[in-house]
């Protein structure tokens, strides 16, 4: 043996699951809602979350290369951020508007503040609101499922559930089609069943934890109940949770690493949070939906939640 | 229901390679290497000069503090040295050397005790005098543990069979193929500490061990063997407690506060050898030699001071060795040179190849909290290093600083591959004692 040995100190193994991987498995986690996208608003969709995927690398890619750095497009998150972006655009804005979005998202949400881990908000999300405040027409202008089956070319314009509901109507739709997606609404928040399937893929690969999402759904499901919009206790708990992006959101973006709390109990009260403030915007605020704003409020938290949220030490 | 705590994680055994392997007693080398310290605690003075022909089993090594157990030669023959020679854990550290004149000529003062007739006091005694000290790799001495001081008293001793450390299987087979020693030796401490109950724990990856040992301890009413589940760090004193007893022992204190005596099985079984059977003290022990590196991983049974590279030519060692490590690959520690010898705590010697060695880069830290969840002390890891980064040692404090156990949990899970541990360790250095 005539190698020259390496010394460190322990551990000297360490687990396959990088930060690649786990993004990753959340990648996978994705193909449902995907799917549900492009199945019930045609291809159109398929199209949007692609540019949207593709622009968010590209850009961080350029990114890494003026400021001279080793591209981190490989680790895999900043596709997640394109692909969760496209997913919360309604399916007939311009194809342009996913680029702007993730120019905002990557560049400045995540890169100016430091690349992956060092980002103080979700960056789709971020990149969403900005969409929302410079594009608002498109941004709220909904397409009819399966609009595309018609022979329809344009996309056919519809109202969500929330826009009726907040407007007092009564709402026509069967839990089964809110489950399964039938109805108007952003490209990747319309088919629970295909984000309730993502949910589980990342549970049992236990790439995330529960906490923050049960505590969210609970939350909205709760206070919606509790706050409807005709009144104290006139509220629908299964359609609070079914429509607008309370399940994408609260799967995929308050469970997202950097702007999440670390402990389960933090995590926790960042679902309560987020949930009361999404059913306040919701029934109180300008816009039908609060999902965005809430969450992006508590990922501002999140920090602090964690300073002031420690577990009790094992013999304390 | 199977036992176990909060945190933690399953890493890959590679237990496959040698826990079928039975021990081999492997043949002791020309020479031997000693070390005055082969034990948490001060070190020994040499008893003996160059020159001096010494018998198997003879006291070469004078305790010189209160936590401290002497050595004893592990062969007969003539000492040739005494000096600095390399150590597996010390980098350095005084040794006697002793040429083998391979006759085994054991020393007059190896005799059996009278187990039964002895008082706790003098089994004690026996217990140090033999140089017993833990063998899972911590190396305390055993009979330290076994004389709580005034007004502490233990209710119960508990066998640390959990060798949770991935590759090892030296613990295992001990407690296949020597199950009585393992429980004579359980027994002795039980009279020692005056205690009623005695539990023996093995990880669920042993399971035959375990039915095995449940098997001998039919007619010991007082004996419970108990599963616990396979996760690392389960054989830490603390997390066993835990998994057992459902105890926890307040931080800053010691298992005998909580009421427990924790001892791992392989010193059980040199206790019942050392004082009931042939009488000699601790010169030899169960190493696991394993690891892709090695052609043909074995369970050996090798002599105290037997330098590593004997270990190597006995099992073939393949090209492109990385990391050679003197333990488990979580806990042990890497090695520069394979002239160290093997002492009381190596319970394994590992070759690496690029099959177990990655070289990562750290990146930033995500905020994932795998580290959180994982930590077996709860505490918050990503936290501590970001703080002891900044030189904010009191706030590290406050996030678990002083609590960590250096069980390398964090660093292992980490995905952003950062030196969680590592920067822990150099924090508490700092901490003001």
């Amino acid at each position: 043996m005539n190698e020259k040995l390496i010394v460190s100190t322990s551990p000297h193994i360490q687990t396959s699951y990088g930060t690649r991987k786990l993004m990753g498995n959340v990648l996978i986690a994705l193909i449902p809602a995907v799917v549900a996208a492009t199945w019930i608003f045609g291809i159109r969709a398929l199209i949007l979350i692609a540019i949207s995927t593709c622009s968010a690398m590209l850009f961080e890619h350029l990114w890494c290369m003026v400021t001279k750095q080793n591209t981190t497009i490989f680790d895999l998150s900043a596709a997640i951020t394109g692909v969760l972006l496209a997913l919360t655009l309604p399916v007939g804005v311009p194809l342009y508007v996913p680029i702007v979005g993730t120019f905002f998202a990557i560049i400045v949400a995540k890169c100016l503040f430091g690349g992956l881990g060092n980002n103080f908000m979700n960056p789709a999300l971020a990149g969403r609101a900005f969409l929302l405040a410079s594009y608002s027409l498109p941004m709220t202008t909904w397409a009819k499922p399966f609009y595309y089956k018609t022979g329809a070319v344009d996309v056919v314009t519809g109202a969500t559930p929330l826009k009726l509901l907040k407007a007092g109507e009564a709402l026509e739709v069967s839990y089964i089609d809110l489950f399964l997606g039938n109805m108007g609404g952003c490209m990747g928040e319309v088919c629970a069943l295909a984000l309730v399937i993502g949910f589980i893929y990342l549970l049992v690969r236990r790439i995330i934890q529960p906490h923050a999402t049960l505590a969210y759904v609970a939350t909205v499901a709760l206070l919606g109940w509790l706050f409807g919009y005709q009144g104290f206790m006139t509220g629908d708990p299964v359609t609070s949770v079914l429509t607008g992006g309370v399940l994408l959101g609260g799967i995929f973006m308050l469970t997202d690493y950097t702007t999440t709390p670390t402990t389960s109990l933090g995590q926790i009260i960042s679902g309560i949070l987020a949930g009361a403030l999404t059913i306040f915007i919701r029934v109180k605020g300008g816009y039908p939906e609060g999902v965005c704003y809430s969450i992006l409020f508590v990922n501002i938290l999140a920090p602090q939640i964690d300073k002031l949220v420690i577990p009790k030490k094992y013999g304390a | 229901m199977i036992r176990t705590f909060k945190g933690g994680f399953h890493p890959e055994e590679h237990k496959h390679l040698t826990e079928s392997k039975a021990i081999v007693s492997l043949a002791p080398p020309k020479e031997v290497v000693i070390p005055m310290s082969q034990h948490i605690g001060a070190p020994c003075k040499p008893l003996v000069g160059v020159g001096d022909i010494v018998t198997m089993g003879q006291k070469i090594g004078e305790p010189t503090g209160f936590v401290s157990v002497p050595v004893h030669a592990s062969v007969s023959g003539k000492v040739i040295a005494v000096e600095n020679r390399p150590h597996t854990g010390l980098g350095t550290c005084m040794a006697v050397v002793i040429e083998n004149d391979f006759c085994d000529t054991v020393a007059e003062t190896v005799k059996p005790v009278d187990v039964d007739k002895l008082s706790a006091k003098e089994l004690i005694e026996a217990i140090k005098e033999a140089g017993i000290v833990g063998m899972g790799g911590a190396t305390f001495p055993t009979h330290i543990k076994l004389s709580p001081p005034e007004g502490k008293q233990a209710d119960c001793v508990i066998l640390n069979g959990a060798e949770c450390e991935p590759f090892l299987t030296a613990d295992h087979r001990v407690m296949l193929e020597r199950p009585k020693d393992v429980i004579d030796g359980l027994k002795i401490m039980m009279k020692i500490l005056d205690v009623k109950k005695g539990y023996i724990a093995i990880e669920d990856n042993k399971k035959d061990a375990y039915r095995l040992t449940k098997e001998e301890c039919k007619a010991e009413a007082d004996i419970c063997v108990m599963l616990v589940k396979t996760k690392y760090p389960q054989g830490s004193e603390k997390q066993l407690i835990d998994s057992v007893l459902r105890r926890e022992v307040k931080s800053g204190q010691l298992p005998i506060d909580a009421g427990v005596v924790v001892q791992n099985v392989a010193s059980a079984a040199q206790i019942a050898v050392s004082l009931r059977q042939s009488g000699m003290p601790l010169v030899s022990r169960v190493v696991t030699v394993s690891g892709s590196g090695v052609e043909t991983p074995q369970n050996f049974l090798v002599r105290i001071g037997t330098p590593l590279s004997h270990l190597a030519e006995a099992v073939g060692v393949k090209e492109g060795i990385k990391k050679v490590l003197a333990g488990g690959p979580m806990m042990g520690v890497a090695q520069y040179t394979l002239d160290a010898p093997v002492i009381k705590g190596t319970s394994g010697l590992l070759f690496f190849t690029e099959k177990e060695y990655h070289h990562y880069e750290p990146q930033s830290c995500l905020r994932c909290g795998r580290c959180v969840q994982h930590c077996p002390m709860r505490l918050m890891p990503f936290m501590i290093m970001a703080n002891a980064e900044l030189n904010n040692l009191d706030e590290a404090v406050k996030y678990g600083l002083k609590d960590c156990m250096e069980c390398g949990t964090c660093s292992y899970i980490c995905p952003s591959r950062r030196h969680l541990v590592q920067t822990i360790r150099v924090a508490k250095s700092q901490l003001p004692k």
